[in-house]
């Protein structure tokens, strides 16, 4: 549905991004996740036909968005960081002219009118002036807007940035529940929204993209050890020696509270149970004994500082051992 | 409805939402309306002073009211129609709703055009409510309305004229008192290209520059001759004025 080819923008002597590629098939939600300023709103502008590439081919329900960027615009519901609303109008009245732009009318367009305030929860704001409505409606008159011709392909900028709590996951239920029959691109910078949502991710950094898999994939191809952190009560000056000496513990980290440990373990090798069984017979009191698994905030974190390496394939290889405990 | 109706309805409403409309049209027709009054009261006391020393007076309202006011109006619109026409493109980008236009299935000259009409056809309104002044007076005296009428044909276009540089100013700026002042400024410097040209005489270079400021063809339409030559000025300087907004919206796309 979408097919992005080596895009590169540059403006002047700064490049905005640098030859990114990713597809998105039919019916997938795809996650734009980045630092501010890594160029997810260049590549989604980009797609959008507001701004041409400097190179590369961007392609999305089959157009070509240099060439019949009108064809490119009829297919897609774009949401701007901003949403883009005319403060001086109603909501109806904004909805009107915006199914009206893209040639909606009669019945098709008070049908799709309503069928967007009842999903969006605009009933009761319908006829107030957008002006006069909080971040969170303006929000949701902006996604009412980008679905309302009912795109095949749906472009969210931070969709739930200034929505609350019980919003967001409503919002979240929404793009999930319209995965299959639309293509989504969304960008976010909350790393738990990729997860809840998405199926694929992919980072971006600095103008390139860095990696691109599932959330599980991606934690599972950074974790090139497994993690056990470790409290007790009362070590002994040779503990760490001991805790090395079990098998599959590779590396013993004692930074941080005293009597807190950060164990190394082989992958796929659950060393638990023997630190469990020797810390009790040492009697070194054991308060705590877990395994720590990364979270995608971790993986987030660890390819937006290491993208040199990554960029090579050499996943996480100058990943550094947490040594706070978890 | 198509995309250009659309969007016309849509500035229709932003305007008729806004006081920007009231203010500045109350204000335009207040002023038209009094100079009017002024016109006519002091082409009455000509015309008593003709009568006391001749005995009777024939006085053309074509010459003493109509021209008169007609050359006034130039100067209001001057003023008053950046203020009409700086918040077409300058909001948008402001409010950033300008990525939100650009991204629907509409071409930027659909864009530019329905920008352009939304603010001419609010111009026509006002341009018509000053209608009631030559129909009153032709309740009462006996005028040529050949010259009334090709004053308004000047009207309109000089009028259309300024807004398309209107058009261009705004889509130069985000800031309104900005794309205002550009477009007071650009529209004073047409003017005043009548002075330079005349300053350097009846040479080639004199009255290209005469050619190019307002003044001279809008004379002529207010004396009521219509002449290609002036029809052609207004129009071409309208197409160039549009086509550079389209010019300047699509290049903001590229930054």
């Amino acid at each position: 549905m979408i097919e992005v080819q080596q895009i590169t923008k540059r403006y002047g002597h700064h490049t905005a991004i640098d030859r990114v590629s990713f597809s998105v098939a039919k019916g997938e939600v795809l996650a734009f996740l980045g630092p501010n300023g890594a160029g997810k709103t260049t590549t989604m502008r980009i797609l959008t036909c507001f701004m041409p590439a400097t190179e590369g081919k961007a392609m999305v329900a089959g157009f070509d968005c240099a060439d019949q960027p009108l064809e490119v615009k009829r297919r897609i519901g774009y949401l701007p960081e901003t949403p883009p609303v005319y403060l001086e109008l109603t909501v109806t009245e904004y909805l009107q002219f915006v199914g009206r732009l893209r040639g909606l009318s009669g019945k098709i367009l008070t049908s799709s009118m309503q069928r967007e305030i009842e999903r969006l929860g605009l009933g009761t704001v319908q006829h107030r002036l957008i002006g006069n409505l909080s971040r969170g409606y303006r929000q949701r008159v902006g996604l009412a807007q980008a679905l309302l011709h009912d795109p095949q392909v749906l472009i969210l900028d931070e969709p739930t940035v200034g929505l609350d709590p019980k919003q967001i996951i409503e919002i979240r239920e929404l793009i999930k529940n319209l995965a299959g029959s639309h293509s989504v691109i969304l960008s976010t910078h909350i790393l738990p929204e990729a997860t809840a949502v998405c199926q694929r991710v992919v980072i971006i950094s600095g103008g390139r993209i860095v990696a691109e898999d599932t959330p599980e994939q991606l934690s599972a191809r950074l974790r090139q050890s497994e993690k056990i952190s470790l409290t007790l009560k009362s070590p002994a000056p040779d503990t760490d020696r001991l805790l090395k000496s079990v098998q599959g513990v590779q590396n013993v980290f004692t930074s941080g509270a005293p009597g807190t440990f950060l164990l190394e373990c082989e992958l796929g090798r659950d060393a638990r149970e023997e630190v469990a069984r020797l810390a009790v017979t040492s009697g070194w009191g054991l308060l705590e004994l877990k395994a720590i698994s990364m979270t995608l905030e971790d993986v987030f974190l660890q390819l937006t500082r290491t993208e040199e390496g990554l960029a090579q394939g050499a996943v996480a290889a100058t990943a550094e051992p947490a040594g706070q405990p978890a | 409805m198509t995309p250009v109706q659309a969007l016309i309805a849509k500035e229709l409403r932003s305007y008729f939402v806004s006081p920007v409309v009231y203010v500045v049209g109350s204000v335009f027709l207040l002023i038209v309306g009094l100079l009017a009054y002024l016109y006519v009261v002091f082409a009455g006391a000509q015309a008593i002073q003709l009568m006391q020393m001749q005995g009777s007076a024939q006085i053309n309202l074509n010459d003493l009211v109509f021209r008169n006011l007609f050359s006034s109006i130039r100067f209001i619109l001057l003023i008053i129609l950046p203020i009409l026409t700086m918040r077409l493109f300058a909001e948008e980008r402001k409010l950033r709703t300008f990525e939100f236009l650009l991204t629907s299935p509409i071409g930027i000259n659909e864009i530019v055009a329905g920008k352009f009409m939304s603010v001419f056809l609010v111009f026509l309104g006002l341009l018509g409510l000053t209608g009631f002044l030559p129909l009153v007076l032709a309740l009462f005296s006996d005028f040529d309305w050949y010259p009334v009428l090709t004053g308004y044909l000047g009207l309109i276009l000089l009028g259309a004229l300024f807004l398309s540089v209107g058009v261009l100013a705004s889509a130069l700026t985000e800031n309104q008192i900005v794309a205002a002042f550009v477009s007071f400024g650009l529209l004073l410097v047409l003017w005043l290209l009548a002075g330079v040209g005349s300053l350097l005489g009846d040479t080639a270079i004199g009255q290209a520059i005469s050619y190019l400021s307002f003044m001279e063809h809008y004379d002529h339409l207010v004396r009521g001759l219509v002449d290609t030559k002036d029809l052609v000025y207004f129009v071409s300087g309208l197409a160039l004025m549009l086509f550079l907004s389209h010019r300047v919206v699509d290049s903001t796309r590229w930054k």
